[in-house]
């Protein structure tokens, strides 16, 4: 069944004959996201250039009980934006303008298409510091990142996307409009509803404005890479740089299988002969980055390095820090099919985890690349697989159940910056335990009471 | 590591669907990570996925997954790509939408899903007649130099009876090139010795459209390789590369092409065989693709691909003579726009850029965007002229952005589209071919320097 052809018109009226979608052919390229081996056919995609028309469109489809799925430009990782068998795909790409950068309270209101590289570019150009930077910067939308509050590279020391959410304005099924936050650095008035939309995954509400805070440019920065031949030395050297009270703005880690794939892509010369690979950054004041970047490298060496090199410029340092994002991608030059996840754990247990999934790998007779923020203890293992091959891929599932068991038991997390969406949404209640899990449906359900917001994600 | 089962996926029966017969493997290989989308010149106009790069994969797959049919908007959106390969630069994991490209397209062509009467005419003259022996393409040649040089075209401009004809034939007419006076055979010798001594022999492909209305680019290179040490074999009747029929899903005919191709410029006779068109050179190079199964023919493609070199990548791989400077060149501020299949197909960036800093007196200047499309993509102009008018502003926009004098670029496509796009937006500036700039500082070598 399709959308119904009466919520079809009355769409066509809301946002224009040319914004509604329903062909076959227009339809089979929304049918999945950046999330592998999941697909389902929408009954429709609709672009919509306002917030009064995102109001309209919810409470049309509050009262036909019709599903919506938001979506950005669709490369989230754990299935959040994939559509639900004939829901409304809700789509935020064509509202992309930059509303207003306030350099006098350091701030950017933004609408939730905006490319998240254009508001660190626009940052940049008010000489100001947008830090949250997640792989796929190049094309993911800053309403996707709040709605899935996604990290990146400079985690450890800058922290994810919450950190830098002011305010939104977000639209309730009802069709009510709320802002949520302001400028103010302190405000304590109600409940932070802010940070209950910032993660939730589109399931409470369509975010349509963004305001974020933005910090001051780092004067400098300093790149280094460090190779290993051995992976869990790698993961110590990050446990001791941590010990030692530093704190990076980046501990990004490859391994083997991943530096080959990755020099492969971006042919900028990457050491091919070591296990592990260390991409560390420092930045601020000249004299503090002089000093960490001089521990960082004694404490590497210490720890076993082969090798420390310094990025000669900038130029090289981008470069690195693009090749390292494009790892996952890159991955896929290997095998038909690569799934991964990112389960976290505390950094004084990384070597730990680092080992156990190499174990798992050879129980499961699996192929694995593992990279990530090894910083933040954010992990992404990542096996190479071809979901045409059954047996294997529930292996794959199998080895997964046991990497997330292995980082609860440990204090750690199912999801570091990915978010739950359908790929681990069998693993939240263990995870979140019964009295959290009901809260969240309460909460939930007082705020979707019909249940239209992404339904079938995150729990049921 | 660990050693996992080797997977060995079932062997599907042949269907004569290209979609359906490819190597699946090359459809899954997209991993839809979205890195592709900020750098296809469609997506970014429309913001529809349908117009990307693994929104067009997701359609290919869903043929070869007997979702969907070829229909006439599957057949459409394939001609909507412009093929440019941006996608591919962009790709982490590797797709080779070139050919996943190619083979859309020709089950678009075999499914006859857009096939109309006038259509197919126009197919069957240009595509499958007028490019499949190029003595016609010659004789049609001829034919339009005479309308241009007889005066029948300013009479006809002058009477105004072309205001009479449908707009997009007056527009058509207007875009039309200025045909050379003669073609590469009379102007290049079907064999120029090296100068001062031979180092390679090296076979040269004199093109279609190059040949017609570019041939002194043909006679330029000819130079430029003679002044490099290479004695240069051109011979006077040559074919098409096969490169339109290959992007425009007649993919027998391209074999057929291919063939003879191999036949008349046989590799293993020549250091390199040297294009200087960019789209066919993005073509030539994967001659064992298309003849994959053609067992006669495959080894001889396989070293084919090897020896095909685009001008500028062999005269950096010999490395480049530079000219003697003579003390009185005029600085100019020369800018570089990238040629799709140059940047993008043949992964082409520096060496350019090399052989232009290389000339005395040149001055680069970088150019915004330089990889992004200008529209031209072939027919791409023709078939498309909205989407291919909207790139090419942007482009010339970019181009006066520079402040160069000249332009520089190495397509003929490319090149005919810039001189219009500067045209129509009056820009007084020089567009030409960067082995042009080189032949002429070659040229100023032999004249004593000036002085006063």
């Amino acid at each position: 069944m399709a959308t119904a052809k009466t919520t079809l018109t009355q769409l066509r009226s809301i946002v224009g004959a040319r914004n509604v979608f329903t062909s076959k052919e227009d339809l089979i390229p929304y049918s999945f996201d950046g999330t592998a081996a999941m697909k389902s056919m929408p009954g429709c995609v609709v672009f919509a250039k306002s917030t009064e028309q995102i109001a309209e469109i919810l409470k049309l489809a509050n009262e036909t009980k019709t599903a919506v799925v938001t979506r950005g430009s669709g490369t989230g990782l754990s299935g959040g934006s994939l559509p639900s068998e004939d829901c409304i795909v809700l789509c935020t790409v064509k509202m992309d303008k930059i509303l207003e950068i306030d350099p006098a309270n350091l701030t950017m209101l933004v609408e939730p298409g905006v490319i998240t590289l254009k508001v660190a570019e626009a940052a940049t150009k008010a000489n100001l510091f947008y830090p949250p930077d997640p792989g796929s910067m190049k094309i993911a939308t800053i309403g996707g990142n709040v709605a899935e509050n996604s990290g990146g590279l400079r985690g450890l020391k800058y922290g994810v996307t919450r950190n830098y959410v002011m305010g939104l304005e977000v639209v309730l099924p009802t069709g009510e409009i709320m802002w949520l936050g302001n400028k103010c650095v302190k405000d304590v008035a109600g409940y932070s509803l802010r940070d209950i939309y910032i993660g939730s995954e589109g399931t409470l509400g369509v975010i349509t404005k963004v305001l974020l805070k933005l910090i001051p440019k780092p004067q400098v920065k300093k790149t280094m890479v460090a190779t290993f031949d051995q992976m869990d030395k790698a993961a110590d050297a990050v446990s001791a740089i941590i010990a030692e009270q530093i704190i990076p703005c980046t501990l990004e880690f490859l391994d083997r299988t991943t530096i080959h794939c990755v020099e492969d892509y971006a042919k900028i010369g990457l050491p091919l002969d070591c296990e592990a690979l260390l991409l560390m950054e420092t930045d601020g004041h000249p004299a503090v980055v002089a000093e960490e970047a001089a521990a960082m490298e004694r404490v590497c060496r210490e720890q076993g390095a082969k090798e420390v090199r310094v990025a000669k410029n900038d130029a090289e340092a981008d470069k690195l820090a693009n090749a390292r994002r494009a790892a996952f991608s890159a991955l896929a030059r290997l095998a038909p099919t690569v799934i991964l996840e990112d389960a976290t754990v505390p950094r004084s247990r990384l070597a730990e985890m680092v080992r156990f999934v190499e174990e798992i790998a050879k129980k499961y007779k699996l192929r694995i690349g593992t990279f990530g923020h090894m910083g933040d203890g954010n992990l992404h293992p990542t096996f190479l697989t071809d979901e045409r091959n059954k047996p294997e891929m529930k292996r794959v599932h199998q080895a997964f159940e046991e990497i997330f068991d292995k980082a609860i038991e440990m204090g750690g997390t199912i999801t570091g910056e990915h978010g739950i969406g359908l790929a681990k949404k069998s693993f939240l209640p263990k995870f979140a335990g019964a009295a959290q899990m009901r809260v969240m449906r309460e909460l939930r359900k007082a705020l979707d009471p019909n249940g239209i917001l992404n339904p079938g994600k995150m729990f049921d | 590591m660990s050693s996992p089962a080797t997977f060995e996926p079932p062997v599907a029966p042949k269907t004569g669907s290209h979609l359906k017969d490819l190597d699946y493997s090359i459809l899954q290989q997209c991993m839809h990570c979205g890195m592709c989308l900020p750098t296809c010149p469609t997506y970014d106009a429309t913001k529809l996925e349908k117009n990307s790069p693994r929104g067009r994969i997701a359609l290919m797959r869903a043929i070869a997954d007997d979702e969907l049919e070829p229909t006439k908007a599957f057949a459409d959106e394939m001609y909507f790509c412009l093929g440019c390969l941006a996608c591919m630069t962009a790709c982490p994991a590797g797709v080779n939408y070139a050919e996943l490209f190619e083979h859309a397209r020709a089950e678009a062509e075999q499914s006859k899903v857009l096939a109309n009467p006038k259509r197919s005419l126009i197919r069957a003259f240009t595509i499958k007649w007028l490019f499949m022996d190029l003595s016609r393409l010659h004789f049609l040649g001829v034919a339009m130099r005479l309308y241009q040089k007889l005066g029948i075209m300013a009479l006809i401009r002058w009477s105004g009876v072309m205001k009479l004809m449908p707009k997009r034939l007056q527009e058509l007419e207007s875009m039309t090139p200025i045909i050379q006076d003669k073609f590469s055979a009379e102007l290049i010798e079907p064999v120029t010795p090296a100068k001062p001594e031979k180092k390679y022999r090296v076979a040269m492909l004199t093109g279609c459209a190059q040949d017609l209305i570019f041939s002194d680019v043909n006679l330029d290179t000819v130079e430029v390789l003679a002044k490099n040490g290479c004695e240069v074999v051109t011979p006077p009747v040559q074919e098409c590369c096969g490169s339109l029929h290959a992007h425009n899903g007649e993919w027998e005919l391209a074999q057929v092409l291919a063939r003879k191709q191999i036949d008349q410029f046989p590799p293993e006779q020549f250091d390199a065989i040297i294009t200087n068109a960019a789209g066919c050179g993005s073509h030539l190079k994967h001659y064992a693709a298309l003849l994959e199964h053609d067992a006669e023919y495959l080894e001889r493609a396989k070293l084919w691909d090897r020896k095909c070199k685009d001008i500028h990548e062999w005269l950096a791989e010999i490395g480049i003579r530079q000219p003697i400077a003579t003390g009185d060149e005029e600085q100019t501020n020369v800018t570089y726009h990238e040629a799709c299949h140059l940047c993008h197909g043949q992964q082409i960036t520096a060496q350019p850029r090399e052989i232009l800093s290389a000339i005395p007196g040149v001055n680069l200047v970088e150019l915004p965007e330089s990889t992004w499309c200008c529209g031209s993509a072939g027919i791409y102009n023709i078939v498309q002229p909205e989407m291919a008018n909207d790139l090419l502003d942007r482009k010339v926009g970019h181009i006066k952005s520079t402040g160069a004098t000249v332009v520089a670029t190495g397509n003929p496509g490319c090149l005919l589209q810039v001189i219009n796009g500067l045209k129509s937006h009056d820009v007084d500036m020089r567009a030409c071919h960067p082995i042009t700039l080189l032949a002429e500082a070659y040229r100023r070598e032999r004249q004593p320097a000036k002085h006063d």
